[in-house]
């Protein structure tokens, strides 16, 4: 493997100056929001590249704990953060982090007991990537279908309360808007499970090759991340969606928008 | 009776069991909160000012593929198959009134049920209505903001104002 300098990361770091300049003639902003996200990039990186190093000197599975809540609280905040009309109070944190942590953390354990079976399980090495990336896929997932769910019933408010007043169970006048979302939610890892190696190389496949491993090992494990995510964001989306519509309804069946709060305003 | 924004709406609504209240509705002495949502709504029927359609086809929204009621709101048979985008304000209110009739509700929550119509449908849907109670034995309860028709149609007036029944006055039919 060819080892990095911090010369090569400042070559491409010019690059992306290059792009903040000439974003920035089409829009002030937006060149210095690139420049904050490089920035951030670089930085949190940085921070989980010195927290893994001392965690795989230190295996334990304590340390593996807190850093995996972290890792769900902060894909927590980010799921409620991304909704335009989201759940007042607790509960669009509490269901997005709960769905999240279910889905993520049954399958990234799953898989590190019956199908890699390293010893221990927790090892960083595999428990680490693993989990980040199954949470990172079920949080977009989750974030997209919980979005889909709140803004259609909103819009169609109208046609909800027009079939609960026609005597309609709420998952008879919601089905539609459950359907959507759920479809919404696991469009993009359809999507990369359908382009995968015709269109684009995987971002951890291409990592693997790039470290040094032989192509066939890495597509092996990249065919099983795939199905982990799949497996992860649907099971995810499923119980967000479930758990979102269940709130958007009380236990008398009337749909409940005033449970939603109201989007920040348009700029 | 009462003038914009006095409640007659919420009132409705909220008979219907769609917005929390702090009331209880009763039919025949069984409290809403011992029936099922679902069923007492359909009991308990409400008819909204503006009706929603969710599906294509007008013959989507209905249960059964024969509906009363049709021919004497001036529709063809054939209705049920258009399009729902392709009808008019007065014809998807008839066919909404229509549409809740077949559920064979024994109190009928009306707001406004003639607000988009022209006279002689106007005529046709208080006359239905009126069937309907007399041969079911139905209630109805009915928010209008024509005096006349108030007089044409109803036992006694409620009025309302500012969220509260103001007064309770005999109509002229009775």
């Amino acid at each position: 493997m060819i080892r990095l300098t911090a010369v090569d990361l400042a070559v491409a770091a010019l690059l992306v100056l290059v792009l903040a300049a000439l974003s920035a003639r089409v829009q002030r902003s937006l060149g210095s929001r690139i420049l904050v996200a490089a920035l951030r990039t670089t930085v949190q990186l940085l921070l989980i590249g010195l927290i893994l190093k001392a965690l795989f000197a230190h295996v334990h599975l304590l340390w593996m704990a807190l850093l995996s809540m972290v890792m769900l609280l902060v894909a927590g905040r980010e799921v409620t953060a991304r909704q335009h009309r989201r759940f007042a109070g607790w509960w669009g944190f509490g269901m997005g982090t709960v769905s999240m942590f279910l889905s993520s953390f049954a399958v990234t354990i799953f898989a590190l007991v019956v199908i890699i079976g390293n010893q221990p399980w927790y090892a960083p090495q595999y428990a680490i990537p693993l989990l980040g990336m199954l949470l990172g896929n079920t949080m977009n997932g989750i974030s997209i279908a919980m979005d889909r769910l709140t803004e259609a019933a909103w819009q169609q408010r109208g046609q909800i309360e027009a079939r609960l007043m026609l005597g309609h169970s709420w998952e008879q006048a919601s089905g539609a808007l459950r359907r959507d979302a759920v479809r919404g939610g696991l469009i993009p890892i359809i999507n990369a499970m359908s382009a995968a190696g015709l269109v684009s190389l995987p971002g951890m496949m291409t990592g693997q090759i790039l470290a040094g491993s032989p192509p066939v090992e890495a597509v092996k494990y990249q065919i099983l991340i795939m199905f982990l995510i799949a497996v992860g964001t649907g099971l995810g989306t499923l119980a967000a969606v479930w758990a979102s519509s269940r709130r958007l309804f009380d236990e008398r069946q009337r749909l409940r928008l005033d449970r939603l709060r109201a989007p920040p305003a348009e700029r | 009776m009462g003038p914009s924004g006095a409640g007659k709406t919420r009132l409705l609504r909220a008979i219907a069991d769609l917005d929390p209240h702090g009331g209880e509705a009763f039919l025949d002495g069984v409290s809403s909160h011992q029936v099922p949502a679902p069923e007492w709504r359909r009991q308990v029927a409400l008819l909204p000012a503006e009706s929603h359609w969710w599906s294509e086809r007008v013959g989507e929204h209905f249960a059964a593929g024969d509906v009363a009621g049709l021919q004497f709101l001036g529709f063809e048979p054939d209705v049920l198959g258009w399009s729902v985008a392709r009808l008019s304000s007065g014809e998807r209110q008839r066919l909404a009134l229509l549409r809740v009739l077949a559920l064979v509700p024994r109190v009928l929550l009306l707001d406004e049920p003639t607000a988009n119509l022209d006279p002689a449908n106007i005529e046709r849907v208080e006359t239905l209505l009126i069937d309907y109670r007399c041969a079911r034995s139905a209630a109805l309860l009915w928010v209008s903001h024509d005096a006349a028709q108030a007089a044409r149609v109803g036992q006694r007036m409620l009025r309302m104002e500012k969220g509260r029944l103001d007064a309770d006055r005999p109509g002229i039919r009775q």
